[in-house]
């Protein structure tokens, strides 16, 4: 007796919800997505403020500063001790005046971190103001 | 004439789908990868230019000394305004106090208006100076943030 050999249909499994879910996830994550480069630091732990918001307008000719906790400064990637500041903010002086500002002109952003002492934050503007820097822009954030 | 009905059964033409699944994981995996959940970020500005040793002037129309004690620990023990008022350490107080006596019907521009110097023990963590600008400067209501001090400068250290 002859036996046929059945061909069973190709199964094929339905693409169209896992696309639209996949879709979806794309969509959610592209719009939370957030490319902007704020400098930020591991040793630093901002303060909160219920007051925080983003600046409406981008700040001009940011100096980024971080004191840690232990009060050493951090400045483009460098820990360094607040005596060296002086010698460190020397360039981006020489920077502002090649694009003719002054130190009036920049702001320095203090990211300090919560636990170091008020002073010491007292002592890194004192240092700045020595320079000839006035505007200083102390960084928190948002109390969730 | 006759025409010749053919009966035409074109084939199924089927979109591959799996070029396109491909880009749409990748796609996935790329925006998964570089999501941070982060806080916001925002500012205090303090304006502090260095002050000449000559004549001060002053051009403060409400004087507010916001005086900040600390314990050793560098933890906020008392919160003093204008040498006379303590408020313990509540901030509530201190708000309270200055919208009696700034109002908050009009929001006071970055030049003018009140100023507070905020003058602070040396050990006093950071955390409760930024308590202390957040309570001068304004508070929140629903959505909407009410300024109320804008100009903030700080007293010579004390060591």
């Amino acid at each position: 007796m002859r036996i046929e050999r059945q061909t069973a249909p190709a199964a094929e499994a339905d693409l169209t919800p896992m696309i639209d879910m996949t879709f979806q996830l794309i969509a959610f994550f592209m719009v939370l997505i957030n490319f902007s480069q704020s400098e930020q630091n591991d040793k630093v732990i901002l303060p909160t403020s219920e007051l925080a918001r983003p600046a409406d307008a981008p700040i001009e000719f940011p100096i980024i500063v971080h004191m840690t906790s232990t009060g050493s400064v951090i400045i483009g990637g460098d820990e360094i001790s607040l005596e060296m500041l002086r010698s460190r903010l020397a360039p981006e002086l020489s920077l502002l005046t090649l694009r003719g500002k002054t130190a009036h002109d920049a702001n320095i952003i203090i990211r300090g971190h919560r636990s170091v002492s008020g002073g010491r934050v007292q002592d890194l503007i004192s240092k700045c103001q020595e320079l000839g820097f006035e505007k200083f822009s102390l960084r928190v954030k948002e109390d969730i | 004439m006759k025409f010749r009905h053919k009966s035409v059964q074109q084939d199924k033409t089927e979109l591959s789908m799996t070029s396109m699944i491909d880009i749409v994981f990748l796609l996935l995996v790329f925006f998964v990868m570089t999501f941070k959940i982060s806080a916001q970020e925002g500012d205090f500005n303090v304006k502090m230019p260095l002050q000449d040793s000559g004549a001060p002037v002053d051009n403060t129309q409400l004087p507010l000394k916001l005086r900040l004690i600390a314990d050793n620990a560098g933890n906020l023990q008392q919160i003093v305004l204008n040498d006379s008022q303590s408020f313990g350490t509540d901030w509530e107080q201190v708000r309270a106090y200055i919208v009696q006596l700034v109002g908050d019907q009009t929001g006071p521009s970055a030049d003018d208006g009140p100023e507070v110097e905020i003058d602070l023990d040396y050990n006093l963590h950071y955390a409760h100076v930024i308590e202390a600008i957040t309570a001068v400067t304004g508070y929140r209501s629903g959505n909407d943030v009410v300024r109320l001090v804008d100009r903030i400068k700080f007293a010579k250290q004390r060591k």
